[in-house]
């Protein structure tokens, strides 16, 4: 099904009302929209004026689809006093339609670009479609239907096994194999299990997680429940960050709805499968979208990882085990279950199966969320997609995988997007974010704004991220003032080293991504950094050893 | 604050952890409530959640002071948020968060600010679509064109962040 | 006892199921630099001086915190496992304030003791010089972080052993600290119990006795392990 258009297209608007479109002035439209159809009643009758999730081009915000049998036409960026016009355009053959579709078309967004036409939405098929804060329109979109069958037809060993087979990595970052997960928890000993959502989305760059949660939370919570059911879990947490209230209060409200429908509580759908979830707010700390202290902070502590092994499958959440997975994760469920895990795995390239949602952003002329197969070429998505940087210059180089990630030079822009790859060339998968870079961009700066980003989100547990982020983020002070000497290169690559292997958590360990990819793939603008020798201060201020080591001051 | 206020505040406080059944991982999102009573974390109520949920007072203390959300501090009248995510600081986020800086006369992430307002940083709020973004009380601010000088001034004069005053 | 075997530096141990990879160590006679370990306290892999390599998997694993494994191989002291605890003691004395000269613990040091075992003579790394206090509030110790590398050992046994969890840290990153009560005046919090174990377990000159000066301070850093075993056993003198 193509991206954005309804499989039975009645006559309606579809208002984006996610955060995108609405800091854009979503809601004024929305009101206008209304106000303009209360005042020309019956002109209107039969139309519908539906608010959304995500219309997936944030940058052109607030965007309004405009559905009819003669199929859908796109606008962004409308002022409200469009809103008589976008009801015209919408009406069938009314005697205006054709003078409000021209006097719309400036706005008028091409869905045969590549933008939406290389789309390929599973995870996000109803995302756009669906109103979220209504769960009997989430029903008619099919939600929970799959919940129901698996709890009628299939044992929890059936759901893993399907699951297993449809190949679905971790969306968080690691790629960790999803069935193996779930496996590993299920086949604990006896006894209670927890299932918990890392809605945790803290990657500078990335929104996926937060448009699911805004624009299909239903398709979130039937995941949950699925494997809930599979691992034999009762209780349920999904830690959303606190910077999205939107997504909180979206989601809050979607499992009261589901509540009251009973599609979560006591004996679910005649079952004997019960499940309750509840929604724990976190309060300012990237490190807790890392596991082990995402578990600590649901249970109200300082957020601090532990070190793994035992990972949270064998002893988690009060030590039960328990079963983490982030939104995309448990969204990509309920349509494997619905299409086959063999369905699912025939999308996507061998190691990395199925489609990954994307959140383009930086230089780059169309700003949104795409959800493409996996193993697409970067390229297509940042420059045929993304439509490249804005004023027609050349890609210097794509963000992957936030502070843990790095940046991939326009050079290997063919690599196909899939977690090995992303890996060998010494960036990551990470949650979905892309950032494109313009050639005005100065990667030793980049590489500081990460190490900054890091030093500041730092738990302070263990000695190389608590310190050694520190003395990177200096040595690259040095890097970006023009100050910075030979052996100083030497010692940002030996910390770094240091660091990466050393660190207690994942952040740690990334940490020095940013720092070593851009060494990689630029290291002469780290050599061009250095300090010229004629610009050198008086020997007297540093000593120098016969080796050449700047030496430093001792104990 | 009077003494009618102080023992409302006290008696919610109270209601709030009794909410929660005083079980201490809900201790996180006490404070958040405590928080929206208070404007920030004053430590006599901070003091009173250890009582009732029987937590250690350095306990209670690690944890408000853990988490960037939670103040410590009473906040100033006005804040402004300025985001350094990376979408927004390849659109040019460090030079408008030193233009926010020279304008209210503020250090970026001083709490104290100027008195009336504060300068504070996010690490990214997910609006990368609307780089560069700023929240000025509450109210985002999107696409901030930092290039354009005139512009931006006058996008910031009408979000209501004052200009510097002239000598 | 179900025992498991593995291979320390290539050479077979058998160590009680549930031992650590630290424990496995000893019984190989290798003994690892460790600075927030302590028997008789949780293990927290905080200080990764006592990092070891898996043979198998190349991961670098915390002794301390990390259970030994039927048919393990590790590493203790490779050339690489050698820079990286160079480089973690540099890295403790750049973020502090640490003057051994005029230090209590000087020559009782388990910092400087690490330092001289990894040899450590010099950081590479620029020294922060931090703006840090003295808390000087109780009648008989002091806590002086220029000091604290924190370990969190002071935490934990007031917490584990005393019960009394008068500190915590607070904070974030390198802007963390070691915290009484609601961030206050040591003296002022009620919960200390005066009994003394945070100072003994000390391993640098963070927390002292206030007679003490100049490296007259001698810690005890064997009583939390002495005092669970007598709990654990029931070794009271008087029962």
């Amino acid at each position: 099904m193509p991206v954005l258009q309804p499989e039975t297209p009645s006559r309606q608007l579809r208002c984006c009302g996610a955060s995108g479109c609405r800091s854009a002035g979503g809601e004024a439209l929305l009101a206008a929209l209304r106000t303009a159809r209360d005042a020309d009643a019956g002109a209107a009758a039969g139309l519908t004026i539906k608010p959304v999730g995500c219309l997936r081009l944030c940058g052109r915000g607030p965007l309004v689809a405009c559905d009819g049998p003669e199929g859908t036409r796109l606008y962004g960026a409308v002022p409200p006093e469009h809103a008589a016009d976008l009801l015209a355009a919408a009406r069938e053959d009314g005697p205006d339609a054709g003078v409000a579709r021209a006097a719309l078309e400036p706005h008028r967004l091409d869905l045969d670009e590549p933008f939406f036409r290389l789309q390929r939405p599973v995870v996000l098929e109803t995302c756009g479609q669906v109103d979220p804060e209504s769960i009997d329109d989430a029903f008619a979109h099919g939600a929970y239907d799959q919940l129901r069958r698996v709890l009628a037809e299939l044992t929890p060993k059936q759901v893993r096994d399907e699951v297993r087979r449809s190949g679905l990595r971790g969306r968080g970052g690691a790629g960790y194999p999803t069935g193996l997960k779930w496996d590993t928890v299920a086949l604990q000993p006896p006894g209670p299990r927890t299932v918990v959502c890392n809605a945790d989305e803290g990657d500078p760059g990335a929104f996926m997680d937060r448009s699911v949660l805004e624009s299909d939370p239903h398709r979130l919570i039937e995941g949950m429940a699925i494997a809930a059911y599979a691992v034999g879990a009762d209780h349920g947490y999904v830690y959303v960050r606190a910077e999205y209230p939107l997504a909180i209060e979206r989601l809050r409200l979607a499992l009261q709805q589901a509540r009251r429908k009973g599609v979560l509580g006591r004996g679910i759908f005649d079952s004997e499968f019960s499940l309750a979830i509840e929604v724990r707010v976190g309060a300012g700390a990237y490190v807790c979208g890392e596991e082990t202290a995402l578990l600590l902070s649901i249970q109200g502590q300082r957020g601090m990882p532990r070190p793994r092994p035992p990972y949270p499958a064998q002893s988690g959440l009060w030590g039960a085990p328990t079963l983490i997975n982030n939104v995309e994760t448990f969204s990509a469920v309920p349509a494997i279950l619905r299409e086959g895990g063999d369905w699912y795995a025939a999308m996507g390239t061998e190691g990395s199966r199925g489609t990954k949602v994307f959140a383009l952003s930086g230089a780059v002329r169309h700003t949104g969320l795409v959800e493409v197969p996996m193993g697409m070429p970067l390229r297509t998505v940042v420059e045929e997609m993304g439509g490249g940087v804005p004023d027609g210059s050349a890609v210097k180089a794509v963000q992957t995988g936030g502070p843990s990630g790095g940046c991939i030079p326009a050079e290997q822009l063919d690599t196909p997007v899939d977690y090995e790859s992303l890996l060998s060339l010494g960036s990551m998968m990470g949650s979905g974010g892309m950032v494109v870079m313009g050639e005005t961009t100065s990667m030793p700066v980049v590489a500081r704004h990460f190490m900054r980003f890091s030093v500041n989100e730092s738990c302070g547990k263990c000695v190389p991220c608590r310190a050694g982020t520190v003395q990177l983020a200096e040595l690259l002070d040095r890097f970006v003032e023009h100050r910075a000497e030979t052996a100083d290169l030497e010692r940002l690559e030996e910390l770094c080293g240091m660091v990466r292997a050393t660190s207690l958590c994942g952040l740690g360990q990334a940490a020095p991504n940013p720092v070593l990819s851009t060494l990689r793939w630029f290291r002469h603008e780290y050599e061009a950094a250095l300090r010229e020798p004629s610009h050198c201060e008086p020997p007297d201020s540093c000593t120098v050893g016969a080796d050449g080591e700047t030496r430093g001051y001792a104990p | 604050m009077s003494v009618t206020t102080a023992s409302a505040a006290a008696a919610s406080l109270a209601q709030v952890v009794r909410r929660h059944g005083a079980r201490s991982d809900a201790l996180i999102e006490v404070l958040h409530q405590v928080q929206e009573i208070h404007g920030y974390l004053p430590p006599e109520a901070l003091r009173e959640v250890a009582t009732l949920m029987r937590l250690p007072l350095s306990r209670v203390y690690g944890v408000a002071s853990f988490y960037h959300l939670f103040r410590l501090e009473p906040p100033t009248d006005h804040r402004c948020a300025v985001c350094l995510g990376t979408a927004c600081f390849v659109r040019g986020a460090a030079q408008l968060a030193q233009r926010l800086e020279t304008r209210l006369g503020v250090d970026l992430d001083d709490a104290a600010g100027n008195g009336t307002w504060a300068l504070q940083h996010v690490s990214c709020l997910g609006a990368c679509g609307q780089a560069p973004v700023v929240v000025v009380d509450g109210v985002l601010l999107t696409k901030l064109p930092v290039d354009r000088r005139e512009e931006l001034e006058s996008q910031l004069d009408a979000a209501g962040i004052p200009r510097p005053p002239t000598v | 006892m179900s025992v498991v075997t593995l291979r320390v530096n290539g050479q077979e141990v058998a160590v009680p199921a549930g031992a650590s990879l630290l424990e496995a160590a000893r019984a190989a006679g290798v003994e690892l630099p460790t600075l927030c370990h302590l028997e008789g306290l949780t293990p927290v892999g905080a200080c990764r001086l006592c990092l070891v390599a898996s043979e198998t998997g190349g991961r670098l694993l915390p002794a301390c915190a990390t259970e030994a494994a039927e048919g393990m191989a590790i590493r203790t002291d490779t050339e690489e496992l050698q820079r990286y605890r160079r480089m973690t003691v540099e890295l403790f004395f750049a973020e502090g304030n640490h003057v051994c000269a005029f230090c209590v613990a000087n020559g009782d040091c388990e910092l400087q003791d690490v330092a001289v075992a990894v040899g450590m003579d010099h950081s590479r790394f620029p020294y922060r010089y931090p703006h840090r206090h003295v808390d000087a509030s109780h009648p008989l110790f002091a806590l002086d972080h220029h000091r604290c590398i924190l370990c969190t050992r002071c935490v934990r046994v007031c917490d584990e052993i005393e019960g009394a969890h008068v500190w915590d840290v607070a904070q974030r990153g390198s802007e963390c600290t070691i915290i009484a009560g609601l961030d206050e005046p040591w003296g002022a919090v009620e919960a200390c119990t005066s009994c003394g174990k945070c100072v003994d377990v000390c391993p640098t000159g963070a927390l002292f006795r206030k007679e003490d000066t100049t490296a007259e301070k001698h810690p005890h850093a064997e009583r939390p392990e002495q005092l669970r075993r007598a709990r654990e056993q029931q070794q009271w003198r008087n029962q």
